[in-house]
């Protein structure tokens, strides 16, 4: 069982503040980190693993510091990694971006699964597992909750819905988007995450000629969408405060209900 | 791609710093700078006034699309039964093609679900292409997309909208793909551009934090996916539709995913989305015992109790009560909230709401930036108040 895990390094979203004056972010001292759901994906792929034999890598495609991502993902017990990391991949839209996944998966060439996150943190669009399914033309299950039998050609996972979940059989190779429910992550051992930062790890860089991509086809310019405008969210509602005791606040209260016919 | 700035020609006025998703943009000697951090995403190249902002990417002629006509929703439907953001689709979808002077459609697919066609068009649907076949019957990803590539190929629409529900997350990006078209997610709020007559879409990232807005300029159609509850569904009784038939040929043979089994979890699915009023309650309520009174008045109301992370963390509500961005979004006419201070992942659920009223006892809680009507006070003393003159009220 070869498995491929798609990981991406995003900024730690949970800890961004906005400046209370300016209502623009603070990122100053914001970590990256692995993207939450990868870390599922991650644990489920050594799992598989250590059951079923064969390899796990990681795949990336970010900008050069996001190796540290791919050391971690070594130090979970992921056998090798490779960055995807060229200027010409910057700004990319999911378009590029699974574009870019799926022609390194392609060179990568052996794998039965691929796993994924549901959604990363930061771009929050649960879009590229999906794109990089079809690229590829194998079936995707998406919010994956329980993979509950696994097996040469074809896979059992239960898919998360708003109200139950579906059991779903799925032949392999499939890519499957993973959600927090499907298992705790392991915590990196010490050791192994010391050695894949060494210069001898089995990591490797590839960057737009190594896949065989023309910087037309990637980032930017590859893509199909663009952010034309950022700004932070506008709540402000024009606030009336109402004022005596509870009694007179209520009263008050009740009588503009009545007024906008809302009771 | 690389970005740099052309420092004769910055002024310093810090539009693209704002711009900037990523904060990688800073001001040096008066002059805009650009940190390690970017990831050349080019927001900032849109927002420069002065065009001091410059890449190397090749300038892009954008096609001609003119006969790109016509804006589509994907009508949700799971066993037989519509999600109702599509009827919210509808709603926009329609406003969108009177700007555009254009016909809403609605695709349906499935297998006995042809009665559907009908609340589609007393919701805005002008014409509906109905795709039946055994193959449809639950929702399979490569299926339904397989089916839509070919009604998109023949009839070339312009825009396209799907809800963003874990069924249309799973779709949109496929269809996408296939057809070779860029996607906008989780959209909640959308409007023609009166210049380009593009779709401008704008979404949360970043957790909530940042807005985007983004355009689909090279590839048609404009394709969206929305997040449920956000925009409005609107009766048409008196709208006229047609009902279209499209035969396809699908084979069970050929279909790399079986559903083997539908589980419906016990619990009672609450569809807060549907909820006129709603009472909402944080921390400050204090115990489960609290959210008694508080359901008590949302029942008086004909409303619905729901309430924050925090509240579902303690137990004191099921998480499908949640509101806020892991939660649900909502748009009732009026929004009760009850010692919840306000913080942005919640606000990103109910800042759609017509009325809010909000109760809590620090002045300076941010829930009162976003309310229409304010009360500092404990919640314990003010709620059975409001039950009190509200049942009094009603006896009058
Ligand atoms: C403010 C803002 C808004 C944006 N909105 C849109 C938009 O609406 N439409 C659009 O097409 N693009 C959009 N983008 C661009 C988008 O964020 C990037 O294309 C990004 O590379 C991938 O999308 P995501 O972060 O949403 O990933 P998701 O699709 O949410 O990620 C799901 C999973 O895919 C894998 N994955 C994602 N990225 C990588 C990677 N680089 N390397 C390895 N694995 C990865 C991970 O397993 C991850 O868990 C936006 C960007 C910004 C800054
Ligand atoms: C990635 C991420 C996603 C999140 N998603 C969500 C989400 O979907 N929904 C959500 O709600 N949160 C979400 N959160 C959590 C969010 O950041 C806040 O922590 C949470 O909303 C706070 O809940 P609260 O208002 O109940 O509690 P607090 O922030 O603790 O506020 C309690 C308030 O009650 C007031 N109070 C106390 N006692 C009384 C009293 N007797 N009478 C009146 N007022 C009283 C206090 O003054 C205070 O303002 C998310 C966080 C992260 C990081």
């Amino acid at each position: 069982m070869d498995i491929i895990v798609l990981v991406k390094q995003v900024p730690d979203t949970t800890e961004v503040k906005l400046d209370p004056k300016t209502g623009n972010l603070i990122r100053e001292g914001v970590e990256s980190i692995i993207n939450p759901d990868d870390l599922h994906a991650l644990e489920a792929a050594v799992d598989l693993q250590e059951t079923h034999g064969g390899k796990v890598t990681a795949l990336s495609m970010g900008p050069p510091q996001a190796i540290d991502a791919i050391s971690e993902a070594l130090g979970m017990g992921v056998h090798e990694g490779i960055l995807l990391t060229d200027k010409a991949f910057g700004g990319a839209d999911t378009w590029a971006t699974s574009f870019t996944l799926g022609k390194a998966i392609e060179k990568i060439e052996e794998y039965d699964l691929i796993l994924c996150g549901r959604q990363a943190i930061d771009g929050d669009t649960a879009q590229i597992g999906p794109q990089v399914a079809d690229y590829l033309n194998i079936p995707q299950v998406s919010y994956v909750c329980e993979i509950e039998t696994i097996e040469e050609d074809a896979l059992v996972a239960k898919t998360r819905l708003e109200d139950g979940f579906e059991r779903i059989h799925c032949g392999l190779p499939a890519l499957l988007t993973v959600i927090g429910e499907l298992n705790t992550p392991r915590y990196p051992l010490m050791g192994r995450a010391l050695d894949a930062c060494k210069e001898k790890a089995p990591i490797k860089v590839w960057n737009a000629a190594d896949i065989g991509v023309q910087t037309s086809q990637v980032g930017l310019e590859g893509s199909l969408t663009h952010v034309i405008k950022t700004f932070a969210p506008k709540f402000k509602r024009e606030t009336e405060m109402l004022e005596g005791d509870t009694r007179e606040m209520v009263g008050d209260l009740m009588g503009r209900l009545k007024e906008n016919r809302l009771i | 791609m690389t970005i740099w700035i052309e420092i004769d020609l910055c002024n310093g006025c810090k539009l693209c710093m704002k711009a900037c998703p990523y904060g990688a943009v800073e001001l040096e000697n008066g002059k805009a700078h650009i940190l390690e951090r970017c990831t050349s995403c080019g927001a900032c190249v849109e927002a420069c006034k002065q065009k001091a902002i410059q890449t190397d990417a090749q300038p892009r002629s954008i096609p001609d699309f003119s006969d790109r006509k016509g804006v589509w929703v994907f009508a949700e439907q799971r066993h037989g039964k519509l999600n109702r953001v599509t009827l919210e689709l509808l709603g926009k979808a329609r406003e969108l093609a009177d700007t555009l002077n254009q016909d809403v459609s609605a695709l349906l697919l499935g297998h006995g679900v042809s009665d559907l066609g009908e609340t589609l068009i007393s919701y805005g649907a002008q014409k509906i292409y109905l795709v039946e076949h055994p193959t449809l019957k639950d929702y399979r990803t490569t299926a339904y997309t397989q089916v839509i590539q070919g009604l998109v190929n023949q009839f070339k629409p312009n825009v396209f909208l799907v809800g963003a529900t874990h069924l249309g997350r799973d779709l949109a990006p496929r269809v996408s793909r296939r057809v070779g078209v860029g996607l906008t997610a989780d959209c909640t709020e959308l409007e023609i551009d009166p210049d380009e007559s593009i779709l401008l879409q704008t979404r949360p990232a970043f957790g909530g934090n940042v807005m985007a807005t983004i355009a689909n300029r090279y590839s048609r159609p404009q394709m969206a996916t929305v997040r449920p509850g956000v925009m409005e569904a609107e009766e048409r009784l008196d709208n006229k539709g047609d009902i279209l038939k499209h035969e396809i040929s699908l084979f069970e043979e050929d279909m790399d995913t079986r559903v083997l089994e539908v589980v419906k979890e016990k619990r009672r699915r609450v569809d807060l989305s549907e909820a006129k009023v709603i009472v909402a309650g944080g921390r400050g309520v204090g115990d489960a015992g609290g959210f008694k009174v508080l359901e008590d008045l949302a029942a008086a109301m004909g409303g619905e109790v729901a309430g924050t992370r925090v509240a579902v963390e303690e137990g004191w509500i099921p998480s499908d009560r949640q509101i806020g961005q892991t939660g649900q979004s909502v748009r009732p006419e009026l929004y009760i909230a009850c010692g919840i201070s306000g913080a942005i992942q919640h606000r990103a659920g109910m800042m759609n709401a017509r009325y809010v009223i909000a109760i809590n006892k620090d002045p300076r809680a941010p829930i009162f930036q976003v309310a229409d009507w304010g009360m500092v006070g404990d919640l314990h003393e003010v709620i059975p108040e409001m039950m009190a003159q509200f049942k009094a009220g009603r006896n009058e």
